[in-house]
Formats: C-alpha cells, structure tokens, sequence
C-alpha cells in the first residue's frame, strides 16, 4: 500500500510479517505485539529497523522499556470510527517521549489526517488511487486550533495571549 | 454574550470550506454515502424520514435577536418556515437539501453560529442553566465554563472519534435546571470552606437504552484545572469505552462497570500527567475575558412592585401567565419570563418564521441582547422589567406564545417521533397534542400543579422520558404503536429514574391511562405535593392499582 | 381477509433528500405511482437493479418494505411508511401530502 510520509510519498522501509510466517531477509519488518514481545531480541539483532504494529486495543504503554529501539509503530484503525488510536498516538508522542515513525494504517478518512498529525501521526498507508493534493489540502483546511496536543502547535488560547 | 473574535470567526469559516468540499465530493462520487455519513454527521446533517434534517448548535441555549432573525430567514429560504428546538437547546430544521447544506452553514457562520459536533462521536452542544446570570443563588454564570468547554471540545483531535456521542450540561446553582447528573459529564459549579469557586464534576448519567445517573467522580475540582480534569475523563473513555456493541459504548456503562472509585483513580492518573505539562492549565486573563463577555447588563434601580404590573393583575390571562411563567430575579424590580412553546395543540418545541422575527423585534424594541432556550423545549426572556410584562404578554399574546402553562401538565417534552424521526417506532407529537387537549382547562393545570411529561418515539429518549414525572415511551407493538408509562423520574439535582409502570397501551387508550394517573395522583396527594412527591412518598402500587383496574386491555 | 403482503422499493434522492419510489427502473415521488412487486423474486431483482443509482450517486438509503392493496388502492402495512409517503401526520401541509387534492 502506498506510504505516505512526512507529507510526500515514500518508499516503505518495512515490511509486514504476519504470525507464524518467515522473515524475509534484507528488510526492516514489521510485527505484531505478540510476535515482538515473543521475539523482541532476535528482531533487533538480525532484522531491524524493527516496527511493531498495535491492534487498536492495545495500549502502547507496554513497549515503554523498548522504544528507543523501535524504528516505527502502527496502529491500527480496524475501522475509521474506532478512534483508540488518536489516544495511542499521542500518548505516544506526549507522554512516552517517542520519537520514531507513528503509522496510521487500515480503515481511515481523509478528513481525519489533520487530527492525526496533531496527535502524532507522521505516517499513512493510503488507498491506491490516493493523491498527495489532499493530503495537502487536509491539513491547510483549518487555521487555527483550540485546543494542545501532541504536535505543539499555537493554540487559539496562545494566540490569544500573545505567545 | 460571547462574542467571536477573528479566531473564532475564522474556525466557523474554515468549517464551512470544509463541507462545501466534502459535499462537493459526495455529489460527485469521490466520496461513497458510507464515507460521507460520519463527514455530515459532524455538521449535524441526519438523513431522516421525509428528509435531510439539520441541527443548529445554540451553544448553552444562548441566543440574539440577530440570530433569531437569522434562523427565520433561512426557515423561509431554504427549509418550511418553521424550526423545532430540541432538550438539547439546539435548533433543527426538518426539511433542508443537502446541496443547500453549505450556504445554510455560510448563512450561519455570518452570525456567529455554526452546525459543529451537533452529532456524531464526539462532543456534543454544551448546555446549560437557562436562568443563567439572571437567577438569585448562582454562585457562577455557567455560560463561562461552558465557552470554555465548547471551545476546548471543538475539533479536538483525540476525541473525535469516541465510542459515542457524549453529552456535557453545567450547572450554577443549587436546583439544577440542567439536569447535569443525566449527562454524560455533568459539572455543578460549587463553592468549598475556604470560598473558592471550583467544579463539582459527575461522569456516566445517561438516558436511552439503559439510564443512569452520573456518578460524582471530580469532588472539587479547582478553576484552573478544569479542562485538565475534563481532558483525563474523555481520556479513559476513549481508551476504555466499549467498541464491541453501539448499545453499550456510551461511558455510563464503562463508568458504572468499573464504579466511581476506579474511573476516579484512573481519571486522576491521566490528570496528574496533564497537570504536570501545565498545557491545560486555564490562564486567569483568558478566564477574565471570556467571563466579561457573561456580566449581567447594568440592571435600574427599580421598585418590586410597579403599578403597571399591579394593575395587570386583574386581568385574568395575565395573571394565569404570571403566576407559572415567571421566575423571580436576582435583581429587584425584574423577573425571568417564560415563552411557552407548548400552544395547546401545537408542535411542542416548534416556532414559525413569523414567530422567531416577531420576538426578534420584541428582543430590539426593549433592548434585549439575549433569548434563551431551555432543555424543555421553551425559550426565556432572563432580565425584564416587570413593568414592561404587561406589554410584552400582550405582545407574545398576538403570536400565539403567552400560552401559560410553564411547568404544568401540557408543558410538555416531546421528541418529533415518528411524524418526523427515521428512529422512531410510534408518533409522539399527535399523543402530546392529546393530552394537552384533554388537560387543557387551565383551572384543572392549576389544580394539578407542577407536572413534568416528557415523552419519547423511542429507546432512544430524545424526549428525555425518564427524567419525567410521568414518562411516555413509544414503541412498537406487532407493528402497532404502543405506549408505555413510567412515573417518578426527575432531571433535576434530586435526579431519578422513572420507573415503568406496568403494561402498555394503545393510541386510543394512552391519554385515558394518563388522565387515570393523574386521578391516582389527586385522590393519593397530601398538602403541598407535586405527583412526583406523591409518586415517592407511596410508591408505584397505589397508581398501577388504580390506573389498570378500570381499563380493559385488548388481548394481543 | 386481507390480501398478502407485498413489497415496494423506496429511497431518499441524495441531492435534496425527497422520498422516492421505484417504478420499473426509474424512480417517482408517489408512492401511489411506485411499482408494486409481483413476487420477492421481482422485489430483489428490482433492489439490485437500484444500486446503479446508488453507484451514481443519485439516490441513498434504498430499502424494500411491505405494502397491501385495497382494491387499486396501496396501504403500506408499517405506519412509518404511510407516514413517510404522505408527511408528517401533525401537518397536513408539509411533505407530499400538501399536495394531494382532498377528495
């Protein structure tokens, strides 16, 4: 699936290894959190950048102890109105710190990249017949925001007292 | 009222671009109906029975006489010349088209109003004490809070796409009129010991399927920390809300199945995070200057009792009006006045073009910067000079809204319901009108004193049935519309749940049963009680006794 | 002894949201103009034959639902549609009602 990244399209450093199948070799993969937590040390010594892909019940919290290893992490959106991941996302960024690639992957709306990037989103697995222009229409379609997250953009409220 | 600064402006005009492309997109098929719905959703466009219905956010039921006139001319240009306003104090139109959506929101956004988050999964309308800054008691204009929260909630990125909708109503005083504990957040605003001003927050009341009243969850929660605290709840709700079954993701049930000590301790985790960043935290300027624009207008010095309201007395209507319709006012010499939208016979909730540009005129005649309107589906005038009452019920008398029956039995909550409602399962509007006509002697209203009917087409109680003193919920029978009663709910600070009364009964036999209720009511009550106090003081045997032993049922 | 259900086929025009009625591949605002199906074979083939409309973005929400005949006369057997093909029953001069002639 096409990857979006940083706003442009981009080739995709990893690739996704369902459970039980071999890893190929030469390729940063990306694993489920069970398969990760099962073979966490065999990922990073032979097939990093390791990824892990989140279901949208899964907390991220539990890689804490790991995240400066982890190249990039998906979550997933089984369906676009399973808004989990916005939470993940940002707590992600805010509260753990992580710097890596955060990854929006399965059923989601161009109406919603705006929010994503603000919760810490800097990556898509698009449609095939995606076009970069609404990418980039989505997110100059609003100013302004209300309200902090993970980006740090100005809120109205900063705006408002000079900052 | 609050008035929007170029921010603000520039956020409702964004919004507008926003959906004039995503219709764009829809009509020509870039975007399938699945893709679209949640997208119109959010601007409150609903595909209904006869047609797309569109609902307005009044944000805390606050309204001018300029967007009164604004709603009128859209109502005539672009929907039936009328509008519908809900328990929600919102406003829907019932008939506009979709390719008229973006202009209707255009036409909006030039008066400071939008369509915004009015439905979908995310946070709704804010509503509020429709007495705010004008009732005796009110420890804080809950307007301020509630400026505050909508602007916080609006387009918040994490939260929206929650499990369900959720629903957030403040209150200012001790008697809540805001029905805080059967909202999703409900917040009282309170004073401790030391006299400070802090927030009082419930989580997990609800209606519908399954209601509840809101658990206290923040006991006092300090000005400055509010939008923290409030963020740490919407946090646990979307991280732990129920994706699994639509019909138990709103967060009453995640609340009541973890309880309050566990969703508090979880809540105030997520809030000690946030407190920390400080990013939350409410600056006191910005608290001031959203404050300033709630200060009450420059209230005369007037006497309580000006002759022209005396001698007005006399006159019977005036006097009827008077004695339900106002409410006293903080400042001497004022009252609170309540227009009726429940007309006998009328659509409850309902007021015509005509009707909104006449009390736009009235609003610009006397100098009124602000209509409210209520969560019982009527609109208040906050600060009138009780000498101008006279005048001004002789005025809303040729409009067709002095009806005087605020509070009493035919002041009734109703849903549009089948007549209008894609959800519905039986007509509400035309029961409503029932009973209004069958109780519409005044003298017998009098008699019976306060009596809150609220009534719903269906589970979903938009109607707020069980919040009632009597609760009417249709539903469908076998393919016929069937009715059924509950008795003792209240909305207010003493919140409770209507209990079901027992077997339901036709259209041709609901108003009789209701009238039977209200006989039990009048043959049971002592000294000084509304059927609500009677209905706890003996308990629902005596009424079921009496409603079923006379009626025959037909057999299905 | 009333006569058997049948089905009919209705959905709202996606531009303005008016109620609309199958009729032998097109669609009308009547439902007293709207085809009443011969069997539930007519009455799928006719539902899929609808989604092009669908597709084209023309209409949404297509549904069947059950109608009886009362001589010439269709009675949709579930009040919701009665109500939905004539209007509101609070105000007989909203939707397509208002413009029925009384007889």
């Amino acid at each position: 699936m096409p990857l979006i990244k940083n706003g442009a399209f981009a080739a995709d450093p990893f690739v996704f290894v369902p459970d039980g199948r071999a890893f190929p070799e030469d390729t940063g993969v990306m694993v489920t959190l069970a398969r990760f937590q099962g073979e966490r040390e065999n990922l990073f010594a032979h097939h990093a950048p390791v990824g892990v892909r989140l279901a949208s019940s899964e907390n991220p919290e539990v890689l804490k102890s790991d995240l400066h290893r982890i190249a990039a992490i998906a979550i997933e959106f089984p369906i676009f109105r399973d808004g989990r991941g916005f939470s993940w996302a940002r707590m992600l960024r805010t509260r753990l710190g992580y710097k890596g690639e955060i990854r929006a992957v399965g059923h989601f709306l161009f109406d919603q990249l705006a929010f994503m990037v603000r919760v810490g989103f800097d990556a898509f697995e698009v449609r095939q017949d995606f076009r970069i222009e609404d990418f980039t229409r989505a997110m100059g379609e609003m100013h302004y925001v209300y309200q902090p997250s993970a980006d740090g953009k100005k809120t109205i409220f900063d705006l408002r007292l000079g900052k | 009222m609050y008035r929007y600064d170029e921010f603000d402006a520039t956020m409702v005009n964004d919004r507008v671009a926003q959906f004039r492309y995503q219709v764009e997109r829809r009509l020509a098929g870039e975007l399938t109906e699945d893709e679209f719905k949640p997208l119109r959703l959010k601007n409150g466009l609903y595909l209904q029975l006869h047609s797309y219905m569109l609902r307005i956010a009044i944000p805390y039921g606050t309204l001018s006489a300029q967007q009164l006139r604004k709603f009128a001319y859209i109502a005539r240009k672009y929907d039936r010349g009328y509008g519908h306003f809900t328990t929600r104090q919102n406003l829907q139109f019932h008939w506009p088209r979709l390719v008229d959506v973006p202009d209707i929101l255009a036409e909006l956004a030039s008066v400071e109003m939008h369509c915004i988050q009015t439905s979908g999964n995310c946070i709704r309308n804010v509503t509020a004490d429709q007495f705010a800054g004008a009732i005796a008691g009110e420890i804080e204009d809950p307007r301020i809070l509630s400026e505050i929260v909508r602007q916080w909630s609006t387009f918040h990125p994490e939260f929206s796409y929650l499990p369900r909708k959720f629903k957030i109503a403040v209150s200012g005083t001790a008697h809540d009129r805001a029905a805080v504990k059967f909202h999703d957040i409900g917040i009282e605003i309170i004073r401790n010991d030391a006299g400070e001003t802090g927030y009082r927050v419930f989580v997990g009341g609800g209606m519908g399927r399954t209601p509840y009243v809101g658990l206290e969850i923040g006991r006092f929660v300090a000005r400055e920390d509010i939008l923290a605290y409030l963020e740490a709840c919407m946090r646990v709700y979307n991280e732990y809300g129920r994706r699994d079954n639509i019909y138990k993701a709103r967060v009453k049930i995640l609340a009541h199945q973890l309880g309050a000590d566990e969703f508090r301790r979880q809540a105030e985790l997520e809030f000690a995070e946030i407190k920390k960043t400080g990013t939350l935290q409410l600056p006191e300027r910005e608290l001031a200057r959203i404050a300033a624009y709630f200060a009450p207008p420059e209230f005369e010095d007037l006497g309580d009792e000006p002759p022209e309201f005396d001698a007005a007395l006399s006159d019977k209507d005036f006097a009827n009006w008077a004695k339900t319709n106002l409410t006293p006012h903080r400042a001497k010499g004022y009252a609170i006045a309540t227009i009726s939208l429940k007309a006998i016979g009328a659509t409850p909730g309902d007021a015509s073009a005509d009707q909104m540009d006449a009390l736009a005129q009235l609003m610009d005649d006397y100098g009124y910067e602000e209509i409210r309107v209520t969560h019982e589906q009527n609109l208040v005038l906050p600060h009138v000079k009780k000498r101008d009452l006279p005048a001004i019920f002789a005025r809303l008398k040729t409009l067709d809204l002095a009806t005087a029956n605020a509070g009493l039995i035919t002041d009734i909550i109703c849903c549009p319901g089948l007549d209008y409602c894609d959800l519905a399962n039986a007509r509400s509007i035309p029961i409503a009108q029932a009973i209004q006509q069958r109780f519409a002697d005044l003298e017998r209203q009098h008699e019976l004193g306060e009596l809150k009917i609220k009534m719903s087409g269906c589970i979903n109680a938009c109607g707020h049935h069980h919040a009632g003193h009597i609760g009417i919920l249709g539903v469908d029978k076998k393919g016929v519309e069937f009715y059924q009663i509950q008795l003792g709910g209240s909305g207010a600070e003493d919140a409770s749940v209507g209990e079901i009364m027992g077997p339901g009964f036709g259209k041709d036999e609901i108003v009789d049963a209701i009238e039977r209720v209200v006989d039990a009511y009048l043959k049971l009550r002592m000294d000084g009680e509304r059927l609500l106090d009677t209905y706890r003081r003996v308990g629902m045997v005596p009424f079921k006794n009496m409603v079923y032993q006379e009626q025959t049922h037909a057999a299905y | 002894m009333p006569a058997p259900a049948s089905q009919m086929l209705t959905a709202n025009r996606l531009r303005d949201g008016q109620v609309l009625y199958w009729r032998q591949g097109e669609w009308v605002p009547e439902l007293a103009e709207g085809e009443v199906f011969a069997d539930q074979k007519a009455a799928d083939a006719a539902l899929a034959a609808a989604a092009r409309f669908v597709q084209g973005n023309e209409v949404v929400a297509t549904y069947l639902f059950d109608v009886r005949m009362d001589g010439a006369r269709i009675i949709p057997v579930k009040e919701r549609e009665i109500i939905r093909a004539a209007g509101p029953s609070v105000r007989r001069d909203l939707g397509k009602q208002a413009a029925h002639v009384q007889v």
